[in-house]
């Protein structure tokens, strides 16, 4: 009843102004990315250079890889606050299967390492999505619970110290290009398209928005909302994982206390500034792409303008806030 | 009145009408509530109650009509007004702070202070006081969420009443409570007749009504269908006016079931449910389906008919009870499952339960049908397609295209989507609660030949309405239940509106019997 009184109200007049909220609800990221290119572009010194670009490339890849996996999370209705934790038990898990033993590790194979971290990050999300979809708690409190305790199990993990790490794959993971694009760029993509597929071809895709749009029918059209659910925080898991790792290798070391730190912020933002709700019932795949550059490049933009750094976390929350009064439900639905 | 002093109405609604998009959810409704008396507001789902108490409250303003309070009209643009104005609201469920102590809860909002602090001795002394004038022995220091919902219900509206209400709304306050909590809280709206406050009764269970009210309003389709004394009408008569028929037309029994040819039951029923039974909604019904059967499911609200249809597809856990589809038990009890196996339900509330409304028309109709559509996970669009196609054009859905969000739909439009979504499954049983609802009458009769064309074809079909004509024309087999209970079945030409409310009058009747007895 609610929906048809909010078009029906649109239709005898407010119409306008919610044409014109949709509008930049859906474009609206693009528009403001290409207002800071544009800025750049003409008063930014030394932006015009393929350096700009690689230095993006290489701090991009974490919170893009962990955006993608958030954004299917966001898409159930759910969150995930665990991200930054699960990077740093990642972390930490390569670091004690691939430190020489002198530093207490077990000096396993690289290969054995990613794929026992990757295991790590897929444990979490699991445990997660059991969690929201068995225990029927929050996903708020649910991954709550590891943000808190996620960087506790990494430190006693790694024997509570920072390890540093000097294994010539995590060099090429750190280094390596492809026709001058860094690699590690090229996994991000890689996922971003791979996402992109699920949401638009798989019934997981299919699924997961309808489950965000409205469990209840979701659940008497026979959608098996349980493994639906595991299954997205599962991912949102192993993305987090994969971001720990190259975020491992672009530090040369394994720190607890510093990988992924915040991360769960970031990706959020770069969700919601991409225009997919909160609420969910939607994911915008592209969008979060261009949400996290926006805010990568933005922060990029004031620090190459000597803005000091709490301005700059100010405009930073001026955007989010922007992003989230778009999307508010509009007052007849509400 | 009873002292005759009073000439205006504490609060009266004057021709007050409420349209949300199309529909209108109600029209041109009056509504006078007197100090000292309990009027009853009854209908059906969907009947406008809800939203003429919203009108009241400040919830919603009426889009012509009036409010008038002591005779002056008034305006609430938010519900604190209304409360400003003493009219205090009770809900089913207790909006109360579980974890603060009785007394707190009393003068939450309102506690009394002295020096700036909170007075707790004053507010433990006078909140006893006020349970003690109720009748209520509890200790006001324990907190709320330790007492029994009945004995929180009853604090909700000492804590009403204790700021000074003129109008007592009650929005079916007895849904969750024993019978003699229930005993207790009409005692209490009894003190607060005395206190002269006007109370709101809003129920479905007629007999607490004729114990408690003086008076009562019958909604129907958003329309005043009649308002009167207790003591100038029968339950009989009630009932049909909530049902949708004159009392007059009502002996004579004219609308009987439509000349359909007799179903031919075969050896092995489709589907037959057993002993259904869950506390305080259902006691032990049971319920046989054959295939081209269709199955009405006749009574009031409240009565179990929705939630047999949901303990049916797997979406109400029973207390006991067995279903068993072609003659064999199901091997698991979600909805997921028993959709596999051929088991389809339409929803009652198509806005909270069935659609997804951010989505398009495409993805709504293919959602239950996602393991035929796709292989190894990926989604077969030009499987999707056809489908889609096939059934916007069956069903005639009226939408710019498949694209379109379902939430921009009309009411029968977003029907016809949902019936879509379970006939793409080609199931064997479907269970319809209350399909054609809140839809326009030319979508409602193609949904319903639609219905008589599918049991034609074989399928099962299990029917709930409350509207007593579309049970009586559809169905091979009536089932009428009372309060979670089974009155009793009629078969074929023993169909017929009368039939029907003498089997629920009846029932009422005798438990009026038994409690004066």
């Amino acid at each position: 009843m609610t929906s048809t009184a909010a078009h029906t109200v649109g239709r005898s007049g407010t119409h306008g102004r919610e044409d014109t909220t949709s509008w930049v609800r859906e474009r609206g990221v693009y528009i403001a990315l290409a207002l800071v290119i544009l800025y750049n572009v003409i008063f930014t010194a030394h932006f015009n250079q393929w350096d700009t670009v690689q230095l993006l490339f290489a701090q991009m890849p974490p919170v893009l890889i962990v955006s993608m996996g958030m954004a299917l999370v966001i898409g159930t209705g759910g969150i995930d606050l665990s991200v930054g934790a699960t990077m740093a038990i990642a972390s930490a898990v390569l670091a004690k299967f691939v430190a020489p033993a002198s530093s207490h590790g077990f000096g396993s194979p690289i290969a054995l390492a990613i794929a026992v971290a990757l295991l790590a990050g897929l444990a979490v999300g699991v445990f997660n999505g059991a969690v929201v979809a068995v225990g029927r708690v929050q996903p708020i409190v649910a991954t709550l619970s590891l943000l808190v305790a996620g960087r506790g199990v990494a430190l006693v993990i790694t024997g509570g110290a920072l390890v540093e790490l000097f294994n010539p794959f995590l060099k090429v993971v750190r280094q390596g290009q492809v026709f001058g694009v860094a690699d590690v760029m090229i996994v991000a993509a890689a996922i971003a398209v791979v996402v992109s597929v699920v949401v638009r071809r798989t019934t997981l895709g299919y699924r997961l928005v309808a489950i965000g749009g409205n469990r209840r029918a979701a659940v008497l059209a026979g959608v098996p909302v349980r493994s639906t659910l595991i299954t997205v925080y599962a991912i949102s898991g192993v993305f987090a994982a994969v971001a720990g790792l190259i975020a491992t290798a672009r530090l040369r070391a394994s720190d607890p206390s510093y990988i992924g730190l915040l991360m769960e912020l970031s990706a959020i933002t770069a969700v919601v500034v991409g225009g997919t709700p909160l609420k969910g019932g939607q994911v915008r795949v592209l969008g979060t792409v261009a949400g996290a550059v926006l805010m990568q490049l933005l922060q990029t933009t004031l620090l190459a303008h000597n803005i000091p750094n709490s301005v700059s976390e100010m405009v930073e929350a001026l955007i989010i806030v922007a992003a989230v009064y778009i999307q508010r439900p509009s007052q007849s639905a509400a | 009145m009873a002292n005759g002093v009073t000439t205006t109405p504490t609060l009266s609604v004057r021709r007050a009408t409420k349209r949300f998009g199309g529909s209108l959810a109600l029209s041109d409704v009056d509504l006078d509530l007197w100090p000292g008396e309990a009027h009853a507001l009854v209908g059906e789902n969907g009947a406008g109650k809800s939203t003429l108490i919203k009108l009241i409250t400040g919830v919603y303003q009426p889009d012509s009509g009036e409010v008038l309070h002591h005779g002056v009209v008034v305006h609430f643009p938010t519900p604190r007004d209304a409360q400003l104005h003493g009219i205090q609201t009770i809900y089913q469920e207790v909006h109360l702070a579980p974890q603060l102590s009785i007394a707190r809860n009393v003068f939450l909002g309102r506690e009394p202070t002295r020096f700036g602090t909170l007075d707790l001795k004053r507010m433990n002394r006078e909140a006893a006081e006020l349970l003690g004038r109720y009748g209520i022995a509890a200790d006001v220091r324990r907190p709320l969420g330790g007492l029994s919902l009945g004995v929180q219900q009853m604090i909700a509206v000492v804590r009403a009443v204790s700021t000074d209400a003129s109008v007592v709304i009650m929005d079916e306050p007895t849904s969750s409570l024993e019978p003699r909590e229930v005993d207790k809280l009409l005692e209490v709206v009894g003190l607060l007749k005395e206190q002269r406050v006007a109370v709101v009764y809003v129920s479905h269970k007629l007999e607490e009504v004729f114990r408690a009210c003086d008076k009562i309003t019958v909604l129907r389709d958003g329309r005043l269908a009649w308002t009167g004394a207790v003591a100038d009408t029968t339950r009989r008569q009630l009932i049909s006016r909530m049902l949708g028929r004159d009392p007059g037309e009502l002996g004579s029994g004219q609308i009987t079931h439509l000349g359909r040819a007799p179903v031919e039951r075969g050896e092995v029923p489709v589907l037959a449910a057993q002993h259904l039974a869950r506390r305080f909604v259902l006691d032990d019904i049971s319920l046989i389906l054959y295939p081209g059967e269709v199955v009405g499911l006749a009574g009031l609200l409240g009565s179990g008919r929705s939630e047999t249809a949901k303990a049916i597809v797997g979406a109400l856990a029973l207390d006991s009870g067995t279903v068993e589809f072609c003659g064999k038990r199901f091997p698991r009890s979600t909805p997921a499952s028993r959709l596999r196996s051929g088991v389809a339900m339409l929803p009652e509330d198509r806005k909270v339960e069935g659609i997804i409304p951010e989505l398009s028309i495409r993805d709504n109709i293919g959602l239950a049908a996602l393991p035929m559509l796709s292989r190894r996970g990926f989604v077969s669009r030009r499987k999707q397609a056809e489908i889609v196609d096939t059934f916007i054009m069956r069903l005639h859905i009226k939408a710019t295209g498949p694209e379109q969000k379902v939430a921009e739909l009309s009411g029968g439009n977003q029907q016809k989507v949902l019936l879509a979504r379970m006939l793409c499954l080609s199931p064997k049983v479907l269970l319809l609660d209350e399909p054609t609802r809140g839809i326009d009458v030319g979508a409602k009769a193609e949904v319903q030949a639609l219905i008589a064309d599918l049991a034609a074809k074989g399928l099962g079909v299990v029917l709930i309405s409350s509207e007593l004509e579309e049970i009586v024309e559809g169905s091979d087999t009536v089932l009428v239940l009372r309060d979670g209970t089974a009155l009793g079945t009629l078969f074929g030409d023993e169909i017929n509106e009368s039939a029907i409310m003498t089997m629920i009058a009846g029932a009422a009747e005798h438990d009026t019997a038994e409690l004066i007895a």
